[in-house]
Parts: structure tokens; sequence; C-alpha cells
């Protein structure tokens, strides 16, 4: 290549491309590649050698190269594996219910009905809100004493959030609020994929709705819906801004939650920094799982 | 198996009209074609009859039962799809077995019915493959396989075989014509080829924008067709109309096609026609072509279609173009001298204004 650009005429070359391939590379690629450099792949190994010190942000003493102590601190720390229990039950429920809600809502709507641009539209508005916004304004809605769900209910004084039982199940419901709809997305788009003939086919073979269901759609649906899965498992896996936001309980401290408050109320750097790198490696892991699963199921 | 009865059926899609007053009687073990042009409505009655359209008017039984209001799943009749519908993340023998796993048979008779089938069809060995592993051909075997299995009172069928290639569609007519006389299943068939409608079918039904125009079997829709639009949809090549007149009295009258010298004919076989403007129908078969001074007329031929059992040859009369049939190799290029003439007994006559044939009441 070199050698064509200096075959070339200077002019010849501005003339016909308006840019040459070097500005191009130095326009566009370098920026990137140095933006990733400094901003991602930096501060990653720079945390992964921070795991293995004592490492406080918060004075100015040098880090001591501790090895795996911080590893193995976290591994058996009961606390934090209540931390996980906590997380994987608010991911299950989260994520399932977002499921539930938003394949039923996709079926509702893969039908001819009126207006039907604008309620998908309407469906699709908490998607677009801030987190931090939901958490606030469904903070309010939870209020015990103000509250509209208490009152739609007829629940009285009934505290959502500082309940230990109820709280995590609160904070999975605004998740659910928020994301059915983006599940309902991906899910309608694979049910539209689906060709009306195998229905009709279904339908002279005697199938009932329910047999139809499970035996056409759902397995034709399914390769896609599970995309909608392990996006919504990994969101749900970092889950911060509104659970922190509603609730301060014990039962609902998150592994974010934890992590946020070990990096930066408690200034352990180099501890929270080996705590980053087992939520990513066990993320890697379950997302792994599904895909594994979403290519069984593409390649029939 | 059973008798499908269709009364003054009518449909409408918004404000077109594309079924009118429909009736027809097919036969227990009857194998019915339908046959029209792509919108004629013909597929719309097949999906009518199986329930997968409604009707707007008219009643339609099975056995004496009315269907018409019925769902497609309490009619009892299969249908096979020209896109052969297939559960693509489903085995063939689950394909096969899904009609029965449906209302919960028992797994013994499932097994041992998909295998009757399977054998019936020459699929057995493709029963553990997906469908997206089969062949055109085979795909629509498992298709007619799902639509056996469960034994219906009748089995529908959309064009089962247009799309699969020239050759595969003659070897799959020849089997779902044995399959027919195995299984002696009340069969309605939906096509747009004719050769299909004529090997296949006990009665043909040849459709035109939503009106039956003809129904009889194979050889008298051929040798006797209804009007202009059956006279011209059925039979390859077209047959050939044109302008007649008819003139002379006697014995003899004269056939003036396209202001031609005309053909000499037996008064008798023109007599029924009073006169009146009519158009002349006559099949390439018909048409006579002789190399020796004869009856007729000379003329000369403009086009020499070698087909390898008969060549088609066109040839001039007077301002019109008709095709005739001849031995292969009769005339080898455009402009050879030739004596036409034309067979009376196989001439038809239709209204000029109505289409409707004219035919000899004696």
């Amino acid at each position: 290549m070199a050698d064509v650009m200096t075959r070339l005429e200077p002019d010849t070359r501005a003339v016909a491309r308006g840019l040459s391939d070097m500005t191009i590379r130095n326009l566009f690629i370098i920026p990137t590649i140095a933006f990733l450099i400094i901003f991602n792949v930096f501060p990653l190994l720079y945390s992964l050698w921070q795991s293995f010190t004592d490492f406080r942000a918060s004075t100015t003493a040098p880090a001591n190269w501790i090895g795996l102590a911080n590893y193995r601190d976290l591994l058996g720390d009961e606390f934090i594996w209540r931390n996980f229990t906590i997380t994987a039950k608010y991911v299950l429920i989260s994520v399932s219910g977002q499921v539930v809600v938003g394949f039923g809502l996709a079926m509702l709507l893969n039908r001819a009905i009126p207006m039907k641009g604008l309620i998908t539209t309407l469906l699709l508005l908490p998607m677009m809100l801030s987190m931090a916004v939901v958490g606030l304004f469904w903070k309010l809605l939870y209020d015990p004493s103000f509250g509209i769900i208490n009152y739609f209910l007829g629940l009285g004084k009934f505290e959502w959030l500082a309940d230990p039982q109820v709280a995590l199940f609160a904070v999975a419901i605004v998740d659910i609020w928020m994301w059915s709809p983006f599940v309902m997305l991906l899910s309608l788009a694979g049910l539209s994929a689906v060709p009306k003939h195998l229905y009709e086919a279904a339908e002279i073979d005697r199938a009932s709705s329910l047999y139809t269901f499970f035996r056409i759609t759902l397995p034709l649906v399914a390769p896609i819906l599970m995309i909608a899965i392990i996006f919504r498992t990994m969101e749900a896996f970092k889950t911060f801004d509104h659970a922190y936001i509603l609730s301060s309980q014990p039962t609902t401290e998150l592994i974010a939650i934890r992590l946020y408050k070990m990096a930066f109320l408690e200034w352990q750097t180099g501890m929270s920094s080996a705590f980053a790198y087992i939520v990513l490696i066990m993320v890697v892991a379950i997302t792994n799982i599904y895909v594994k699963y979403l290519n069984r199921a593409k390649a029939r | 198996m059973a008798r499908i009865e269709l009364n003054n059926i009518e449909k409408f899609f918004g404000s077109v009209q594309v079924l009118k007053n429909v009736s027809l009687t097919i036969e227990d073990g009857e194998f019915v074609v339908m046959l029209g042009q792509s919108g004629c409505g013909k597929t719309t009655m097949l999906r009518a009859i199986a329930g997968l359209e409604t009707v707007s008017s008219g009643t339609i039984t099975i056995d004496g039962r009315e269907v018409q209001d019925l769902k497609a799943a309490d009619r009892d009749i299969a249908f096979v799809f020209q896109s052969f519908s297939l559960y693509p993340h489903m085995t063939v023998e689950e394909n096969i077995a899904f009609p029965l796993r449906a209302v919960r048979s028992s797994k013994a008779d499932r097994v041992a019915e998909v295998k009757e089938v399977a054998k019936f069809l020459g699929i057995e060995r493709l029963l553990p493959r997906r469908p997206s592993a089969l062949s055109g051909g085979d795909m629509q075997r498992v298709a007619i396989g799902r639509a056996l299995v469960r034994r219906p009172q009748a089995l529908l069928m959309d064009e089962p075989i247009g799309a699969l290639d020239a050759k595969l569609r003659e070897q799959m007519r020849a089997e779902i014509k044995r399959l027919h006389i195995a299984r002696n299943s009340t069969s309605v068939y939906v096509t747009h080829d004719q050769v299909e409608a004529m090997s296949l079918a006990d009665r043909i039904v040849v459709m035109h924008d939503g009106v039956l125009q003809q129904v009889g079997a194979p050889n008298e829709v051929y040798l006797h067709p209804a009007n202009l639009f059956v006279a011209q949809f059925v039979g390859s090549p077209v047959m050939n109309i044109a302008d007649v007149a008819v003139e002379g009295s006697g014995t003899d009258a004269l056939l003036r096609v396209g202001r031609s010298e005309g053909f000499r004919v037996p008064t008798a076989t023109v007599s029924h026609l009073n006169g009146s403007p009519a158009k002349l129908g006559i099949r390439p078969e018909a048409v006579l072509l002789s190399r020796e001074p004869g009856e007729g007329f000379e003329t000369e031929t403009t086009n020499v279609e070698p087909l390898g059992s008969h060549d088609i040859v066109d040839v001039r009369v007077g301002d019109e173009t008709l095709r005739a049939r001849c031995d292969s190799g009769f005339a080898r290029g455009d402009g050879e001298k030739v004596w036409v003439t034309l067979d009376p007994a196989r001439a038809h006559f239709f209204d000029a204004q109505t289409g409707q044939s004219l035919r000899r009441t004696a």
C-alpha cells in the first residue's frame, strides 16, 4: 500500500478520494483505539493488578502485592455469598417476570388490533426512562402513607420497601415494569416471523390453541427469546441504580451495591477489584450457558 | 370418506367478490380437480371447504352435516399446502405424528400409523430427518403423509406439486393418482396446470372470475368445451379461435375464416348456427395439412415448433393464423407451400357475443 501511495500524485489522491487512507486512519482509527486503550484496556489490566494488592485509593500508602489473598477472603466470606444469593434470586424473579409479561404482551400485540403502532410505542416508554428517575418515582408509588399502590390495592400502610421479605420483590417489580417492553419487542419480531401457514396446518391437524402454542409458537420463537433473556440476565446482574435508590435493606443488597459500598464507602480498592473480577467471570460463565443453548436452538 | 356439497357459495374480500354463487357436489371417493388461472377463486374455494376461510353466504355440507360455521379442526378434513407447511423444528416422524399427538392418541397407535403411512409413501428412511434436509419431492411426500395419517374424511390439496420441477411433478402426479386409487379418498385438488387436471381428475371443475365455467370428466371438458374460456384454457397447444362467416346453402356450406377462400363443409355441420355471428374453435389436431393438392386451399407455413413426438406448424389462413399438429418433420421451415383443410366433425362454434358454445342439438 505504501508504494501505491508514493506512486500517486498528492493532488490526484486528494481529488479522487477527498480523504486519503492515511487521513482516515489518523482521523478515525487512531482516536478510537487510543480511547479504547485508555478507558477500557488499561482499567481492565490495572484493576486486575489491583485485585492482587491491598491498595486503598483513599490513602497515599503504596500498594502491596498480596497475591490471591483478596480472592480467598471474598470467596470465604459468608456475607458476600449472601449478596450472591440475593442477586441470583433477584435475577430469577426479574428475568422470568419480564419474559412472562413481555412475551404475553407480544402475543396480544401480534394480531390485527386498532392503533397497534400507538399502543406499541406507549408500551415501550418505560424502557426509555432513566433508571434513577424510575427508582425515584417508584419510591413515591410504593410509599406506605401516600403511595398510590397501597391506595389501589387497599393495603393500608403496607411497607413495600422496608419489609425484608417483600423489598426484593418490590425492586424486581420495578425492573419488570421497566424492561418487559424490551422482551416484548424482541418476542414480537420472533412471533411475526413464524409463517402463518404453519398455524393453518396446525389448525387442520386439529391441534388446540394451547398445544399449538407449546409445540409450534414457543419452539420457533425460542432462539430470539433466548437473546432477550441473555441481555436481560446480564443487565439484571449489574442492577444498581433503582435498587440503590429504592431500598437500603440488607435483603436487597445486590452484588453491585455491595461492590459500590466496598469500593467507594469503605475504600477497599484492591478487594473490590477482586470482587468485580469474580462477578465478571460469573456473568461470562452464565452467558456462555445461554449461548450454547441458543446455538443448539438455532441449529434446528 | 365423504360426499361434499357446496350450495350457492359467495365470498367477498372487502368489496371484491371472489366466489359467485358456486354450487358443486363432490361424490364420495371422487377425485375432483379445480382448474383455473391465478386469482380465479379456486384456492379460496378449497380453503372455504377446509375452514381456513369463511364464506359470506351459502352452505357447505360434508356427509350431510353443515360445516360452514365450524372451525377447520372440527371438519375432519386434511389439507396439503403448496408451501408444504412442514413444522421446521420437528423431525419427519414428529411431523407425520403431529395430527395424532394433537388429539392425544396412544403412543403405540401413533408409532404403528406413522410407520404404515411412511411405508406406503416410501419415506421410511427419512423419518429421523428434519424437513430442511429434504428435497422438494420428499417434503411433499411428508406433507401428504401428515395429511393421510389420521384417515380424514376428505383430502384437499392446494397445488401440492406446483413448487416442484417438471420431472418431479410428473412423478409426483403419478404417485398422487396411485394413492387416490389405493385409498379411494374423496379428494379435491387445485391447480392451474391443465395437464395435471386432465391426468388426475375424475371430474374437472373449470373456474374463471369466481364462477364455475364447466364441470365434467376430462374428456368431456376437452371435447365439448362449454364456452370460449374453457376452450382456450384446456388443451395444449391452445385451441385455435377465429372469426368465421358461414356462406352458401345446399349440401355444402363455405366456412370463411379470416377472409380466406374458405373451407367447404357439409351444411349439416353448421346448420345450427343460423347465420348469427360466431367464432370458430378448432384444435390443432383438427387442422389438417397436406403436401398434395386436395381439399381446402393452398397456403404457406409461417412457423414450425418441433416438439419431438410431433410438430406444431402455423399456417396462414386469410389474415388469421391457425396452428396445426403434424407428424414431426412434416415442414422444415417458414414459407413452405401446403394444403390446409379442417375436420368439420371436430370444429366448435361459439357465440361471438356471449362466448357460449353453439352445439348441435341433433
